[in-house]
């Protein structure tokens, strides 16, 4: 038998209109298509969703772990983008 | 980062109850240990549809066909959330599978007892199910990511199958006396057996420290079987049915059941290969795996005709 695995596909399940799109897991199939049906049988056999998306786990770029720090160091010292960093006079109760 | 450091890394996350996930840097004696759980789990999944699976068209009412399938697939899902999480390790799933049908990899010995009563799909649901559950509610807690999600799954859809087994026992039980007898013979066959889920006791499980220290076992195999019990004991005097074991008492200063000697001899024996189902157990799975390579096969070429089409269409 010639040995040819299917290639694997990460599943995004909506679980409501209004919401986005959320990783649930993933699964082995043939192509796309297979693979819809199959996420349907898997990931939403109690109802958890009204719109799958499928997509080929080689095709995702993902940022390294190992770049963490480096990546994330530019929003590190910029406590002003956060409503807390800045003081309100006790008069106004709303903002 | 040297090698020192990134350890030191690790065991900081782990330590702080964070969490690891796929790509982060882990100890490969971590990663083996996670790889043989995490597909040691995925096969006792797909093994345990085998038992069930014996008695989906012979369930006495067409509603207990469709819930017993229902479960059954259930199952396979649970199968397959663990497999994809073994994969993000780094193995591939056909040789997880290779392993299981060689003999290399073990699966939940429970799955080598027969199932030859309808009350025993009602035992199991009560008592296997209901151990599963009690094993892996922690592990949802667990240090790697992506079992620990897995296990969040399994356990929402696991407790619908411990209930289902639950009313199966509740109904041979207040039924007539020959239901009820069968009741008891399947939970007399399987209570002890249920109790071997959790494990060698903790004097004579080595890798366990090992396990609890990075986060992977969160409960020691005496405390969750205890919590079992303890569990169960209520469950079975609503039942009606008597517990096969003369020393099962409760223990005031304790504040827990005292239970009687598990048989070892049995538990090593049938993870040995020795137990009543192992080899038919294994047949199955082989058989179902080499039949159904023609339909793996097919649907490649399949999906290969649909894309050379697909390409024709958007050439023209």
């Amino acid at each position: 038998m010639s040995k040819k695995n299917w290639p694997l596909f990460e599943v995004f399940i909506r679980s409501r209109q209004g919401l986005s799109h959320k990783h649930v897991g993933s699964l082995h199939a043939a192509d796309a298509r297979m693979a819809i049906e199959n996420a349907r049988d898997v990931y939403t056999r109690r109802m958890e969703g009204e719109s799958i998306w499928v997509v080929p786990a080689e095709a995702i770029t993902a940022s390294s772990p190992d770049e963490k720090d480096a990546l994330y160091t530019p929003a590190d010292d910029k406590v002003y983008r956060h409503p807390t960093f800045y003081d309100l006079p006790d008069e106004v109760k709303h903002m | 980062m040297e090698e020192q450091n990134m350890m030191q890394r690790f065991d900081d996350y782990v330590a702080d109850n964070k969490k690891i996930e796929p790509k982060d840097w882990m100890p490969d004696a971590y990663r083996k240990t996670l790889i043989r759980q995490i597909s040691q789990h995925a096969h006792s999944e797909i093994v345990g549809m085998l038992p069930e699976g014996n008695w989906i068209t012979r369930a006495p009412s067409l509603k207990r066909k469709a819930i017993l399938l229902a479960k059954v697939q259930d199952e396979a899902g649970h199968g397959l959330y663990l497999y994809s999480a073994a994969e993000t390790l780094g193995v591939e799933r056909d040789e997880l599978l290779e392993e299981l049908h060689d003999g290399r990899a073990k699966y939940s010995s429970i799955f080598n007892y027969p199932t030859i009563n309808w009350a025993d799909i009602g035992a199991i649901g009560w008592l296997v199910d209901g151990a599963a559950i009690m094993n892996q509610v922690p592990l949802c807690k667990c240090s790697y990511g992506p079992y620990a999600r897995a296990m969040v799954r399994v356990c929402k859809e696991e407790s619908f199958h411990q209930r289902q087994g639950f009313q199966i026992m509740l109904n041979m039980a207040k039924g007539t006396p020959e239901q009820k007898q069968m009741a008891q013979d399947a939970l007399n066959r399987w209570w002890w057996p249920s109790l071997m889920m959790f494990g060698p006791t903790d004097a004579n499980s080595p890798h366990s420290a090992q396990s609890m220290k990075w986060k992977i076992k969160l409960f020691s195999n005496d405390e969750l079987r205890q919590r079992f019990i303890d569990m169960t004991v209520p469950q079975a005097e609503v039942l009606g049915l008597t517990i096969p074991d003369p020393d099962l008492k409760w223990n005031e200063e304790r504040g827990h059941y005292d239970f009687g000697e598990i048989n070892w001899d049995e538990f090593y024996n049938v993870i040995k290969g020795n137990g009543p189902c192992n080899k038919q157990r294994i047949e199955t799975r082989r058989k179902a795996y080499d039949n159904g390579a023609w339909v793996r096969e097919a649907a490649v070429a399949h999906a290969e005709k649909r894309a050379a089409r697909r390409n024709e269409t958007a050439a023209a």
